[in-house]
């Protein structure tokens, strides 16, 4: 900053001196008002982000708020604007538990509290573990964190419907493996439909997740000195204790992060599931994303699926509130 | 600073105007010949892929430009983008001119108001109703209102056998009532082999399937005000009837409750299931490595004794026109030139489908056996799914149920009557009216 700013005095003479002779161009530069040059620089350069920001985030939530207070199904959809305003009915319908379709809401929404739950918690587990025994230097170190982070650099639609064909009961890998080879189940399973769809999709959410929080909490590890594991080590410390009083304590701002993002990104999902189970999940993998999409494109319904859509961001909005409030607080805790 | 805070302000005023006037809908215009020389078309895939399509629709649009003036842009959208692709279009206004649909989403399509309504006026300009087979004009719209689209490839189910399959197992020819069929499954299905292929995944063709069962048990899904009647005696029986090949019959391999991606066709093409049933299964068979003597087509079965004898719902492709075009004579020559019956004779010989013009359809290809079933099929036995607004919903809601079955079918689970009622009635619940 300090050699972009310059003195408006000296810059004054600057291109007073310079503008003889070489026309009105250069002499118009003195006319931006100072303010804008010394305090509104920054969000003059701001402003394409928020201009595009507005475009792709602001405008749309904005729309799809309006939306789930109007009936806007397939009769109105050529020109919503016509749709009737219902007030809070589109919401009314969403949380009427006792009803159908909020009955399904909310059994959706526990599929998704628990598949988040299982899958952040073994994504950061994961990636905690491979990026503490990675932390020392060691021949094909760098080979494995290449493969490591392979999910990550994958395609998630390539990556999911490979899993998809892996899965398959009459031909897939894993049955080949477990009914096949190992002769573990007496009949091969089904993973896609019925009960086991829950687990599968665990096993590719955790699969696609964990890699980034290898990346982050590897990042994490860089910044803690060699010479707290030396002295702990000199006080007789075993590993457990380094991990539990140097390693993880030392990552707790990383993890604070990581751990929301992971939450945010693994309760928003649509592509895993959409991928592996198509339109219509099986009930025990009824992921809240999918079912949202179901209630407003496969219905046409787009009201009610707006509505459930504010609702879930309402509930993310929350969750992170609390979450940044108690970690914070933690936190401060832990630095006085 | 403060102009910065007003231009925020404003910027974001206009949003939230734009979204409250709803403005960016579509306009519901009736057309325009603003741009009469162009013309944007989105074909449904019909073909191999959406390249063999291409390939075939270019020298057609070629053609109608030599003939018109009028270019044609085409953009061939596969099955599973071009609901949501349509639907798009409809709510933002910014479509193509002409369009292909799955002809049973006509009166859904319908009642958006997005499509150019077909009445007498415009048929006039194609042609002529008369030109059209009437169950296939019947299937582009609600009953008693101009049609949304004009028909435009016209299919039907067919039971498809394997020759070989059923000589090996002693059975003679095709069976035609579903007790023949359960009892020539039987014969077959032992030693990893098995009479019948579904696709449990698919819900479009598990509607399908059970709204034709459902139309032999005389039920129709809806009451004449558009009402979901799906736990009527006869929609629980058809249903019941569906799952039952899997779970009673046992000649359904369990495999099926997750197939979507036509596997079945895969498995009947490599001698692992002996009949399916599908519609144009031909050119698939072809290429899979099966020779046309290979295996038979044969009307789907009906049921022994006196149920009612619609054996195929009415499938098929409608042409549309979207109502706000900038070339709206264009689109109706256009629409006039694909249904004209040169064309309907060219394309349908080559997708494998029959004409839903009466003159193209009298040519003699289309009296191949095949085909010849198909045809007959559609013009003495084949009904049209509900043309009702919530159709969509209904293949969606009736669907998963059924998804849902195959799953406990497959699963070992007991298929009951009141199992299978208490699904339906949860896809009945889940309807919006």
């Amino acid at each position: 900053m300090t050699a972009t700013v310059t003195n408006p005095e000296v810059d004054k003479s600057a291109t007073g001196g310079t503008s003889r002779g070489t026309g009105g161009a250069r002499r118009r530069l003195p006319r931006i008002p100072d303010r804008i040059r010394q305090g509104g620089l920054p969000y003059l350069l701001l402003l394409p982000a928020v201009l595009l920001e507005l475009l792709i985030h602001i405008v749309p939530m904005v729309i799809g708020i309006v939306m789930s207070f109007r009936q806007l199904t397939q009769f109105f959809i050529n020109n919503w604007g016509a749709a009737p305003w219902i007030g809070l009915d589109n919401y009314r319908i969403a949380v009427d538990f006792d009803a159908p379709i909020g009955e399904a809401l909310l059994h959706s929404f526990f599929v998704t509290c628990v598949f988040t739950f299982f899958s952040v918690g073994l994504a950061w587990l994961l990636g905690t573990a491979a990026a503490i025994l990675l932390q020392e230097s060691f021949r094909g170190r760098g080979i494995l964190r290449a493969i490591f982070l392979v999910p990550y650099a994958l395609p998630v639609y390539a990556a999911v419907i490979t899993w998809a064909f892996m899965f398959q009961r009459d031909n897939g890998l894993i049955n080949h493996v477990l009914h096949d080879q190992l002769g573990i189940t007496d009949e091969p399973s089904f993973w896609l439909i019925g009960d086991n769809s829950i687990y599968t999709l665990i096993i590719v959410s955790v699969w696609k997740g964990w890699p980034f929080a290898f990346l982050m909490l590897m990042a994490g590890l860089q910044n803690i000195p060699r010479e707290l594991y030396e002295a702990a080590s000199i006080d007789g410390a075993g590993i457990w204790q380094q991990i539990r009083k140097i390693t993880l304590p030392s990552l707790r701002p990383v993890n604070q992060v990581l751990v929301l993002v992971l939450f945010l990104w693994t309760f928003n999902d649509f592509n895993t599931p959409y991928v592996l189970f198509g339109k219509s999940a099986p009930e025990s993998a009824d992921l809240i994303s999918i079912h949202i999409y179901q209630s407003s494109f496969v219905t046409w319904n787009f009201g009610t699926g707006s509505a459930m859509s504010v609702l879930l961001l309402l509930f993310l909005l929350l969750v992170t509130a609390v979450y940044l409030i108690l970690t914070s607080r933690g936190r401060k805790g832990a630095d006085v | 600073m403060r102009h910065l805070r007003a231009a925020s302000a404003i910027t974001l005023a206009i949003a939230i105007t734009v979204a409250a006037t709803g403005c960016g809908g579509g306009t519901g215009d009736t057309g325009s010949n603003e741009s009469p020389k162009t013309l944007t078309y989105w074909a449904s895939n019909q073909g191999p892929s959406i390249e063999a399509d291409k390939e075939i629709l270019t020298p057609e649009l070629k053609k109608f430009e030599k003939e018109t003036g009028i270019k044609v842009k085409l953009e061939v959208v596969p099955w599973a983008d071009l609901l949501n692709r349509i639907l798009a279009a409809t709510a933002s206004g910014q479509g193509p001119d002409v369009l292909n649909i799955g002809n049973t989403w006509s009166a859904s399509l319908q009642a958006t108001g997005a499509l150019l309504p077909w009445d007498e006026k415009n048929f006039e300009a194609i042609g002529g109703r008369d030109r059209f087979v009437d169950s296939a004009v019947a299937s582009a719209g609600k009953e008693g209102e101009p049609p949304a689209a004009v028909p435009l490839y016209s299919l039907a189910y067919a039971l498809y056998y394997n020759k070989k399959m059923f000589a090996e197992a002693g059975v003679d020819g095709p069976p035609a009532t579903w007790d023949d069929l359960v009892a020539t499954g039987k014969k077959i299905s032992k030693g990893g082999k098995w009479g019948l292929g579904a696709e449990g995944g698919n819900l479009s063709n598990n509607i399908h399937q059970t709204f034709v069962l459902g139309q032999q048990h005389g039920a129709d899904f809806f009451d004449k005000d558009g009402k979901a009647t799906f736990t009527s005696d006869g929609a629980v029986a058809a249903v019941k009837q569906y799952i039952d090949f899997m779970a009673k019959d046992k000649i359904i391999a369990p495999g099926n409750a997750e197939y979507a991606q036509n596997q079945s066709l895969t498995d009947f093409a490599k001698g692992k299931t002996a009949m399916v049933l599908w519609q144009a299964a031909a050119s698939t068979f072809a290429a899979q490595g099966m020779k046309p003597e290979d295996w038979g087509a044969a009307p789907v079965p009906v049921p022994s004794g006196t149920g009612k004898q619609v054996n195929s719902m009415v499938a098929g492709i409608n042409i549309a026109v979207f109502k706000n075009t900038k070339n709206i004579d264009g689109a109706k020559k256009f629409v006039k030139f694909m249904t004209s019956d040169e064309e309907q004779k060219h394309l349908n010989k080559t997708y494998g489908s029959i004409p839903p013009v009466k003159e193209a359809q009298a040519d003699a290809a289309f009296g191949a056996p095949d085909l010849k079933v198909l045809r007959d099929t559609l013009s003495t036995s084949a009904a049209p799914l509900p043309q009702v607004p919530n159709e969509s919903q209904f293949e969606t809601a009736v669907g998963t149920a059924v998804k849902e079955l195959w799953a406990d079918a497959a699963a070992g689970r007991p298929v009951t009557e009141a199992s299978v009622k208490a699904r339906l009635e949860k896809a009945q619940q889940s309807m919006q009216q």
